[in-house]
C-alpha cells in the first residue's frame, strides 16, 4: 500500500537521516516505526506526506509516486496526528476537526456532520465540541487530534509519537482507542514511537530502525520477540522478551473449577485461600481460612490479583496466577468466575503449544 | 473656552492629531505585516531587517520632518511629510512586533497546519496571524501612544494638530493652551490604548474561555 523504494534523506550538512530504506507498509492494520532517537523514523514518516522530501528514491501510495502530487493536496488526503496534538488554540474543537473537510471543499453542513461523527467516534461529547482546546485535558486534546485526522475518512493516517506527552493511564486508553478505531474503520495507520513496548502492544507490523536510518527488521511483534534479526534488535526489544512474547501466544489454558463463597458465609479453618464472589459470581477477593475459621467479613478480603479473561494471552494468564495471593489466578468470562489457574497449569499449556508460535 | 482656547479649536486640532497619528499607525501595520512575515520566513533576513527598521526610530522627528520635503519633493507644509515620517516610526516599532508575534505561534500548531494541507499563505492568514494577535496588539498599543506623542513635534514646522497649542502657549507665554494640549494628548493616548486593548480582547475569545472541564 505504502512502498519505500531505496529512500535516502541526506541533509546539506552531510548527516544522513534515512539511508536506502526500502519497505512496504501493508494495507490495513497498524505499522509502527520504532527505534532510538536519530534513527530516522520521524523523517521517514514525514516523507510519506512530503513534509520532508527524500534526497533519493521514491515513495508510492497505491502505486502512485507521492512526488507527482501537489504537497498540500496530498496532505489533505492523509490523516496526521502530531505529538502534543498541535490543535489550533484559536478554534473550537469542532472547528479544529472541520479543518480538512473544509480544506477539501466540502460544504459547511457536510463538514460539520463529518466532524461531529469523528468527535463521537473518539469518545468526546457534543458539549466538548464547542470548547476551546485549552479547556480540555491533555488526553482529551489528543483525542481531538485523532478526530481531526479521521474527519475526512482518509485511507491512511500518520501518527507521530501521538501518546508520548500524556500520562501512562491515559496513554493506555488512547492506545486501545486507536486500535479499536483502526479495526472499525479498516484504515492503514503508520505510527512512530521510541517506545518498544508501545510498538509491540499496538503494532500489527513493527519496523525496527537503527541510528543512521537503517531498517533493522520489519516483522510482526511475535516474530520480533521470537526471532530478532540481529543483536541490535534483540537488545532493543529488551531482556524480558521471552516473557513478553507470551503476550502474543494464544494458549488454551483449561481453568480448574473453583468453589466460591459469598460474604458472611461461615468457612471452617483449614480450607486455606478461599475465593469470595457476589451473587452474580463476580469475584470480590481472597480470604485466608488456614489458621482460623468463621464467617467471611468484607474487611478481611485480600485484594485480588489481575484477572484473566477467557481467550486472553498466556501472559495475562500467567500474570493472573503470579499476582494472586493464593497462587491461583482467577479466570473470568463476562465478569463471572469460571475457575482458577496455577502457574504450572499455564506453563503446561505453553509447553503443549510448543511455545514458539508467534 | 478651556484654558483660553475655544472648544471648537481643541476639537479641530484633536481630529487633526488623530488623523496624523492614526493613519500612519494603520499604514505602518500594513507595511510591517509582510516585513515581519519575511523576517520569520527567512531567518537570515531577521537580524538586518529588525535592526534596520529599528534604526529608523532613532532619527530625530524634527530632522525627519524637515528632510522629507527635500527627499519627496513635497511642500514643507504638506501633511504628507508628517504622514510618511510617522509611518516610518510605526514600521520601526511594528516590524519587530509582527515578527515576534508570528514567531510566538507554537511549532506543533504550525506543523499540524502544514500537515493538514494548508498552503503557506493561507496558513499565515488563518492560523499564524490570529494567534499572533495578542503580541501584535501589544506592540500596536506602544506605537499608538508613541505616535500621539511624536506627532506633536510637527507643530514646529507649522503642521497643525494638538502640538500647536504648545507653540502658541510658548509664544504667548501662557500656560493655559499648554495644559489643554497635554490633557488632550493624554486623553487621546489613553483612548487609543484602551481601544486597541478592547479590539485585542474581541479578536481573541479563546484566551478568556474558562478552564471548565
Amino acid at each position: 500500500m505504502i512502498r519505500f523504494e531505496s529512500v535516502t534523506k541526506r541533509y546539506p550538512d552531510g548527516t544522513t537521516a534515512v539511508d536506502d530504506l526500502s519497505l512496504e507498509v501493508p494495507r490495513g492494520g497498524i505499522t509502527v516505526f520504532v527505534g532510538p532517537s536519530g534513527c530516522g523514523k520521524t523523517t521517514s514518516l514525514r516523507m510519506i506526506n512530503r513534509m520532508v522530501e527524500p534526497t533519493e528514491g521514491r515513495i508510492l501510495i497505491n502505486d502512485e509516486d507521492v512526488a507527482d502530487r501537489k504537497p498540500a493536496r496530498l496532505r489533505r488526503s492523509i490523516g496526521y496526528v502530531i505529538q502534543h496534538a498541535g490543535l489550533f488554540p484559536h478554534r473550537t474543537v469542532l472547528a479544529n476537526v472541520m479543518t480538512v473537510p473544509t480544506l477539501i471543499g466540502w460544504d459547511k453542513g457536510r463538514a460539520r456532520t463529518a466532524a461531529m461523527e469523528a468527535i463521537e467516534k473518539v469518545g468526546l461529547t457534543a458539549d466538548q465540541a464547542s470548547r476551546y482546546p485549552a479547556q480540555l485535558s491533555g488526553g482529551q486534546q489528543q483525542r481531538v487530534g485523532v478526530a481531526r485526522a479521521l474527519a475526512s475518512d482518509p485511507e491512511v493516517v500518520l501518527m507521530d509519537e501521538p501518546f508520548s506527552a500524556v500520562d501512562p493511564l491515559v496513554r493506555t486508553d488512547l492506545q486501545n482507542e486507536v486500535r479499536r478505531l483502526q479495526r472499525e474503520l479498516g484504515i492503514t495507520v503508520v505510527l512512530v514511537t521510541h517506545d518498544i513496548d508501545e510498538a509491540i502492544s499496538l503494532g500489527d507490523h513493527v519496523a525496527v530502525m537503527r541510528q543512521g536510518g537503517h531498517l533493522a527488521q520489519l516483522a510482526s511483534p511475535g516474530e520480533l520477540l521470537t526471532e530478532p534479526a540481529d543483536d541490535f534488535v534483540a537488545s532493543f526489544v529488551g531482556k524480558d522478551r521471552g516473557y513478553r512474547k507470551l503476550g502474543f501466544t494464544e494458549t488454551q489454558v483449561e481453568a480448574d473449577p473453583e468453589r466460591t463463597v459469598s460474604l458472611g458465609e461461615d468457612v471452617p479453618a483449614g480450607r486455606g485461600w478461599v475465593l469470595v464472589a457476589d451473587e452474580q459470581e463476580q469475584p470480590l477477593g481472597w480470604v485466608d481460612r488456614q489458621g482460623s475459621g468463621g464467617p467471611v467479613q468484607e474487611e478481611e478480603l485480600h485484594r485480588m490479583g489481575s484477572l484473566a479473561e477467557v481467550g486472553d494471552s498466556a501472559r495475562v494468564f500467567l500474570d493472573a496466577a503470579l499476582s494472586a495471593p493464593s497462587g491461583r489466578g482467577v479466570v473470568v468470562q463476562d465478569g463471572r468466575v469460571v475457575g482458577t489457574v496455577t502457574p504450572e497449569r499455564v506453563l503446561e499449556a505453553i509447553r503443549a503449544q510448543g511455545g514458539s508460535d508467534g | 473656552m478651556i484654558g483660553g482656547v475655544a472648544w471648537s479649536t481643541v476639537g479641530d486640532l484633536l481630529l487633526r492629531h488623530i488623523y496624523l497619528a492614526g493613519v500612519p499607525l494603520l499604514l505602518g501595520l500594513l507595511i510591517s505585516l509582510p516585513l515581519g512575515w519575511l523576517a520569520t520566513r527567512y531567518r537570515w533576513l531577521a537580524p538586518p531587517m529588525i535592526a534596520g527598521t529599528g534604526l529608523l526610530y532613532t532619527i530625530p522627528s524634527l530632522a525627519l520632518f524637515i528632510l522629507l520635503p527635500l527627499l519627496l519633493g513635497t511642500r514643507v507644509l504638506d501633511d504628507a511629510n508628517v504622514l510618511v515620517a510617522m509611518t516610518l516610526y510605526s514600521v520601526a516599532l511594528l516590524t519587530r512586533t509582527v515578527a515576534d508575534g508570528l514567531g510566538s505561534v507554537p511549532g506543533a500548531t504550525r506543523q499540524a497546519a502544514t500537515a493538514m494541507g494548508y498552503g503557506e499563505l493561507r496558513r499565515t492568514f488563518v492560523v499564524d496571524l490570529p494567534l499572533a494577535v495578542p503580541v501584535i496588539t501589544a506592540g500596536l498599543r506602544v506605537a499608538a501612544v508613541s505616535n500621539v506623542s511624536i506627532v506633536s513635534v510637527a507643530a514646529l514646522i507649522g503642521v497643525s494638530q494638538l502640538g500647536q497649542l504648545f507653540t502658541e502657549g510658548f509664544n504667548r507665554n501662557d500656560m493655559g493652551p499648554i495644559f489643554v494640549g497635554i490633557g488632550a494628548c493624554v486623553v487621546l493616548a489613553l483612548v487609543l490604548d484602551a481601544g486597541i486593548a478592547l479590539l485585542s480582547r474581541v479578536l481573541t475569545p479563546w484566551l478568556r474561555a474558562g478552564v471548565a472541564r
